[in-house]
């Protein structure tokens, strides 16, 4: 329901909310078995073998986002990430795209609040050659007034596209501004129009020059490549760029006390049955104290994660009152993050009968906590995800990826499952009690035309 | 340089990359089931992928959404097991169960964890051969199906499909709503759905993909125990080819920031000896890859869009070459020109030479990147493969296939699919209002 906040040039790279996988090196010796290490310049390189087809996911990562940008200058992270198809001062606009696709390989890029990157998947044998086209763009782009104002057009149909002819895109955006008071994840990703409009080639020189750098990028490269060969040709490549200036630490606006509930609504000619979404400030796996996040992730999972969930069970199957209902926690933030419930009535069932049953269901777990059976249940199902999501490099070089450019660590990812499966019935209680407190929350209504002003 | 760098790269790769030699084992079992298998122990599960002909198109006048509703409702009880005891199960086991009806066909697939294997199976069983189909069920995932179709009532973009597949195809099944309407959906009674299931779950129109950590002896041996129990022939209606009706142009008006615009030209038969040619032409057109003219032209020149395409649809009875773009409104009919301008470019003088070499690498390279990238994907790739009757040796042969098209021919697609008058669709704000500047 509320969508993730991944802007691509192309197409829409959909990450696993919860999947911080791990790697159980039980099949071939090296397979999966994950290496990293740090160029001189200071370049993270993280590398997961995976040798079963002749194919390698090449992506470098920017510890670099939306919630990053200058006040005003809403929207240049992703524009930037735009900007880095155009030309160089060693290749065409485009040729990069060329290559890629003449080998039969795809690329693409996309942008978050916190990390922005940028990837190829290819024959092993090309490797080396992305690594210098990557290497390449990390520091030699032109940027010119006829490129910035032809992409500046492509960003805001991309805005149009993707927000503002969707209301419930619309209504996302309004209460993301409205849940956050002071942090920076209160501004979309791709921008608020009036600024995406404004933005020029002084703003797109000045974010390079700051954040395109070896050491503020980590390197995943997964697939059918050995450690050493990565480091090599990443040396030969990567290697030969001077380090740029430390970047200060990222220190954003936090937020004040949450002590009030917040509600905003957007009634639309397009809709005809309404939904609503309630959410939380919560910490994320980089904020939280030791096992917060663990909890988290199982109290969404128990909640609302699936259809053996509390909130399926009680309002769609039970009660029949709602034709959908659920929960999630997005965890992988540098920053605090937001718990999210959300439901939509069916039949006579009026949208206020579903969140007062949603509410029910919030209020009992925080009071009466989960039985051992579905945190079990809720463990297993992490576990499974995980063997299931080695089953595809990318979404390996992803996990990674993000949990590295959110201040995490690669053992981070592989101690994860051990994680989850330390955490209680009590401190899954507990975690509810503590933060999902109704009072202090921001919920989200779209709603029919006919109902405005109920 | 960048020519370099290119011309030095296709000497050190192989003609045909990432699992040509991946082997593809053709199983068939005691009682005559047939499979493909991948066998691969590197990660611990089983994906199991299969189709049964026939699909959304086999609804009943009447009925439609009858494919969708019962695609719904195999993991809501079978055999003893109710609803709530078969969910409880299937999570028990670790496996993830989907059913999903298509056009033509109607999909099932499971992962399961290599260790519970046999439990999993069994649960497949139990589902495809026997479905319960109890009221209880019935009536909750009809409710919510009902839903989605009341959430779409008052959405253009839902409205304006609608519309077009009626122009497009008329009284043809392929014209009718997957979902049904609420109308049609609220007449299915269990009756339909056992119907429905006997008529179409039938060992004669099954086609199935298994990859994973199982070997051909034991996946004979699956096979019978999961399909064996079903019927020998299925009895579906007979459904009519139909050729997309082009040169008209509709409009649906909705006051809404951009104007999303739809053209449809001929297509081309998979079986059809031009189809690789016309494959290449429009990949060339307006493909998935960054190089296209159509995102050349539109986006990356003039800034009208995030994103403008052509694809070829390929349904079993019905074909076409289909464009698709968003613009702002007070652009809309730039854009149209622009995109008719680069098709009649393409329709009088095909590609160039560069453009067909560079694009007949791309379809060969990425075929592996793009299809055979997880457990599931290579069961996807390999139904289709049946489904197409491309052969057990089709990847091997693919690439001489795709070598084999001469620039003559890809003109000569370009101009046959080309040079029609297409069916065009402009959603957005009044035309008058888009056209003004």
């Amino acid at each position: 329901m509320t969508s993730q906040a991944e802007w691509l040039r192309g197409t829409l790279l959909a990450l696993a909310l919860v999947m911080t996988g791990p790697v159980l090196a039980d099949n071939k010796p090296e397979d999966g078995k994950v290496t990293n290490f740090l160029l001189d310049n200071g370049m993270e390189v993280v590398v997961i073998p995976d040798h079963r087809a002749p194919i390698v996911t090449h992506m470098v990562w920017y510890k670099i986002g939306s919630a990053d940008e200058p006040p005003g200058k809403s929207g240049i992270a992703h524009f930037f990430e735009h900007l880095m198809f155009k030309a160089t001062t060693n290749h065409a606009a485009g040729a990069f795209d060329r290559v890629v696709s003449a080998i039969g390989g795809s690329n693409n890029a996309f942008t978050s609040y916190d990390y922005t990157a940028f990837y190829e998947t290819v024959v092993p044998q090309a490797l080396e050659q992305m690594m210098d086209f990557e290497a390449d763009r990390m520091r030699n782009l032109i940027l010119n007034d006829d490129v910035i104002a032809t992409e500046r057009d492509v960003i805001l149909e991309e805005r149009r596209s993707r927000i503002d002819s969707n209301p419930q895109a619309v209504l996302g955006e309004e209460v993301d501004a409205t849940l956050w008071q002071n942090q920076p994840y209160r501004i979309p990703v791709i921008g608020w129009m009036q600024e995406m409009e404004k933005l020029n080639r002084a703003d797109a020189k000045a974010f390079y020059d700051k954040y395109y750098t070896p050491n503020n990028a980590v390197l995943v490269v997964a697939g059918d490549v050995e450690p050493k060969v990565v480091k090599a040709l990443a040396e030969r490549t990567y290697g030969k760029i001077a380090r740029g200036p430390d970047l200060p630490p990222r220190i954003r606006p936090v937020e004040p006390e949450q002590n009030t509930r917040r509600t905003v609504t957007l009634t639309d000619a397009r809709v005809s049955v309404p939904n609503f979404s309630t959410q939380w400030v919560v910490p994320s796996y980089h904020t939280a104290k030791p096992g917060e996040a663990e909890a988290l992730d199982l109290l969404a999972e128990i909640l609302g994660g699936g259809s053996r969930s509390r909130l399926h069970q009680q309002l769609v199957v039970k009660q029949g009152i709602a034709a959908e209902a659920g929960a999630f926690f997005q965890g992988t933030m540098l920053d605090a993050t937001n718990f999210t419930v959300y439901g939509a009535p069916r039949g006579d069932a009026k949208l206020a009968d579903v969140q007062a049953a949603i509410e029910v269901e919030v209020a009992r777990i925080a009071k009466d906590g989960v039985t051992s059976g579905e945190l079990e249940k809720a463990k297993d199902r992490f576990v499974r995800s995980m063997i299931f999501a080695r089953d595809k490099q990318d979404s390996m070089a992803n996990i990674y990826g993000a949990t590295l450019a959110t201040g995490g660590s690669v053992r981070d990812v592989e101690e994860w499952p051990g994680r989850i499966r330390k955490v209680t019935a009590d401190e899954v209680r507990d975690i509810a009690a503590r933060y999902l407190n109704l009072n202090h929350s921001t919920s989200g209504y779209l709603l029919p035309q006919t109902q405005a002003g109920n | 340089m960048a020519i370099l760098l290119l011309s030095l790269l296709f000497l050190v790769l192989p003609a045909l990359s990432a699992r040509a030699a991946m082997s593809i084992q053709e199983v068939t079992s005691s009682k005559g089931i047939t499979a493909w298998l991948v066998e691969d122990y590197s990660v611990p599960l089983v994906a199991i992928r299969f189709v049964f002909d026939g699909g959304t198109t086999q609804d009943p006048a009447g009925k439609e959404g009858l494919a969708n509703l019962m695609s719904g409702l195999f993991d809501e009880g079978a055999g003893n097991l109710d609803s709530e005891a078969f969910q409880i199960k299937l999570d028990d086991v670790g496996a993830e169960m989907s059913f999903e009806a298509a056009r033509d066909g109607t999909y099932g697939s499971m992962r399961m964890l290599a260790e519970q294997r046999d439990a999993a199976f069994d649960l497949l069983r139990l589902a495809v051969t026997e479905p319960r189909f109890d009221q209880a069920p019935i009536d909750r995932i009809r409710a919510q199906v009902l839903s989605g179709i009341i959430a779409n009532e008052l959405d253009p973009d839902t409205l304006a499909q609608r519309k077009w597949l009626e122009a497009l195809y008329g009284t043809h099944p392929y014209a009718r709503p997957e979902q049904g309407t609420r109308q049609s959906i609220a007449t299915i009674t269990p009756d339909d759905l056992i119907a429905f299931h006997r008529a179409n779950f039938a060992r004669e129109g099954l086609h199935v993909a298994v990859v994973g950590a199982i070997d051909a002896e034991t996946l004979k041996k699956k096979l019978d125990m999961v399909f064996g129990g079903l019927p020998q022939h299925q009895a579906l209606a007979p459904v009519a080819d139909v050729d997309p009706k082009l040169n008209q142009q509709l409009e649906v008006n909705y006051d809404q920031p951009q104007t999303s615009l739809q053209l449809a030209y001929p297509g081309v038969k998979r079986s059809a000896p031009d189809f690789f040619a016309a494959v290449l032409m429009n990949e060339i057109l307006g493909g998935s890859a960054f190089t296209s003219r159509l995102f050349d032209e539109v986006r990356e020149k003039r800034g009208l869009a995030y994103s403008a395409s052509s694809d070829l649809v390929d349904h079993q009875h019905a074909n076409a070459l289909a464009i698709t773009t968003a613009t702002r409104a007070d652009r809309a009919a730039e854009t149209l020109a622009v995109v008719r301008e680069v098709v009649k470019r393409m329709a009088q003088e095909g590609p160039t030479e560069a453009e067909l070499a560079a694009t007949k690498k791309y379809l060969i390279g990425a075929y592996a990147i793009n299809n055979l990238n997880s457990s599931g994907a290579i069961a996807a790739t390999l139904l289709e493969l049946q489904l197409d009757k491309l052969g057990i040796d089709y990847m091997q042969r693919r690439a001489a296939l795709i070598n084999a098209v001469t620039l003559d021919l890809v003109k000569a697609a370009a101009k046959k699919l080309l040079s029609a008058e297409p069916a065009i669709m402009i959603v957005g704000p009044k035309h008058g209002e888009a056209t003004e500047e």
